[in-house]
């Protein structure tokens, strides 16, 4: 397996890996990675992977990411596992899960919304995760797939 | 289970259990009623739209409960026009009313308010969205027609935009209602909505005609085609007097069927029908007031 490694291993930190292909870097941004604590971090792009064809790959030094923080990327990269890595080695695994309540990523697609117009933080409830309705909390409108994805 | 509304907001239909909803037309039955259960409490009535009946109906029904009212029906006259965002405008109302009663052009404006307001809000319509006191008013015009609520309701127009339709169908839905659905080309109940009252219970089918949905209809709810809510002034005129409701139309009706109508109408329904013994819009009216006091006073926590 070792000949497949194109980005060394970390020492300390979280690797994201089975990100959806193409995605890496909206998942930085909504991790709002690299962040101001100067933490190194490792993007791979279109990585062959024997499960998807290919995938995305983030490494994260030194930092371990929490688990509700990850989960917000579980819009975009549903079948992204977060390694928790330790001295090299992967001493936590995970798949990233769709939070209950989504809050702070995505904006709602109804333009009368009235979130669009007043300082508050669009939030939506989580109505099925597959395929992915999300509930405006504010407005009660429905937003699907589709107009999640146009948002990244 | 008891059923509890001191100090919550009424914010959506989606919110209310079936249980819940029987508890305010309870309450509204046994509130054609009276008395001074609201003297020395402040109502706050904000219209950022332009309303008649739900705004007098809202003021009556807190001045019959010996309550008072103050507040605006123009935008204009509002710090809003200075630059004040809605959230700083409740936040201010909520310092000096004991309850606030809001419409709001846009969608999802209660909610915001109900979360920045110290006291309880009312959703006197928020965009295309929610009428929650409206759809109660049109439940309990039904139940006492028809003793129940599990009854087949043809609603009638626009399906799209209509806040009436998707508050009434929501309650509905609740009580396993049979919704028979007639609307103009491109005003069509959203697939998203669909799917929901049936999730709710209730039971759905599209007519093919106008005419079928009078034939099978139990009630006949008609509403208007709003011409605000249209992106396209174009798509208006496309559908602008698409349907009308007769009496000749109403003629191969049962006999039990009753024609409700939000108000207000433009052509939908001629005003040869009002002289039949099916009208019962301007009831409807008259039933918003026991509603209104029941539910002002449940969430003012006097009842």
């Amino acid at each position: 397996m070792e000949r497949d490694i194109r980005v060394r291993k970390i020492k300390d930190g979280t690797v994201i890996d089975h990100i959806t292909a193409g995605q890496a870097l909206n998942v930085l941004r909504i991790l709002n990675l690299p962040s101001s604590s100067g933490a190194t971090v490792t993007v791979a792009m279109n990585v062959p992977s024997r499960k998807a064809g290919v995938k995305d790959i983030v490494k994260v030094e030194g930092r371990e990411l929490r688990s509700e923080e990850v989960d917000r990327i579980a819009l975009l990269a549903p079948e992204a596992t977060i390694n928790i890595v330790r001295n090299y080695r992967v001493v936590e695994k995970k798949k990233v899960a769709i939070p209950q309540m989504v809050e702070g990523v995505l904006g709602c697609a109804n333009p009368n919304c009235i979130t669009h117009f007043e300082p508050v933080k669009p939030r939506f409830t989580v109505e099925s995760r597959k395929p992915i309705r999300l509930r405006c909390h504010y407005c009660e409108r429905i937003m699907c797939e589709a107009e999640i994805a146009k948002q990244f | 289970m008891r059923v509890e509304f001191a100090g919550r907001d009424l914010v959506s239909m989606r919110e209310l259990s079936r249980q819940e909803i029987e508890h305010i037309l309870n309450t509204a039955e046994r509130t054609e009623f009276s008395g001074d259960v609201l003297k020395g409490r402040l109502m706050c009535s904000l219209f950022f739209e332009p309303s008649t009946r739900t705004r007098l109906s809202f003021e009556t029904a807190m001045k019959r409960l010996g309550g008072e009212v103050v507040g605006f029906a123009k935008p204009g006259a509002a710090s809003l026009s200075k630059g004040e965002n809605l959230t700083d405008t409740i936040k201010t109302v909520s310092c000096y009313s004991d309850v606030i009663v809001l419409r709001h052009p846009r969608e999802g404006a209660a909610r915001l308010a109900a979360e920045v307001s110290d006291v309880p809000v009312i959703n006197a319509g928020d965009g295309s969205n929610q009428h929650p006191t409206q759809a109660l008013t049109d439940l309990y015009t039904i139940r006492r027609e028809h003793g129940r609520l599990k009854v087949r309701v043809a609603m009638v127009g626009d399906l799209k935009y209509a806040r009436t339709v998707r508050s009434l169908g929501q309650g509905l839905a609740k009580f396993g209602a049979r919704l028979l659905l007639s609307s103009p080309p491109g005003l069509e109940m959203s697939e998203e909505l669909c799917a929901e009252l049936e999730s709710m219970g209730a039971r759905l089918e599209v007519c093919t005609s106008i005419e079928e949905a009078v034939e099978r209809a139990d009630v006949l709810y008609v509403t208007r085609i709003q011409k605000e809510r249209f992106p396209d002034p174009e798509e208006y005129r496309k559908v602008q007097g698409a349907y009308r409701i007769t009496p000749e139309l109403l003629e191969i009706a049962s006999s039990r069927m009753i024609v409700l109508h939000p108000l207000p109408r433009v052509d939908e329904i001629s005003p040869e029908v009002d002289h039949t013994d099916r009208a019962r819009y301007f009831h409807q009216v008259r039933n918003s007031i026991p509603v209104r006091m029941a539910v002002l006073s449940l969430l003012l926590g006097v009842v």
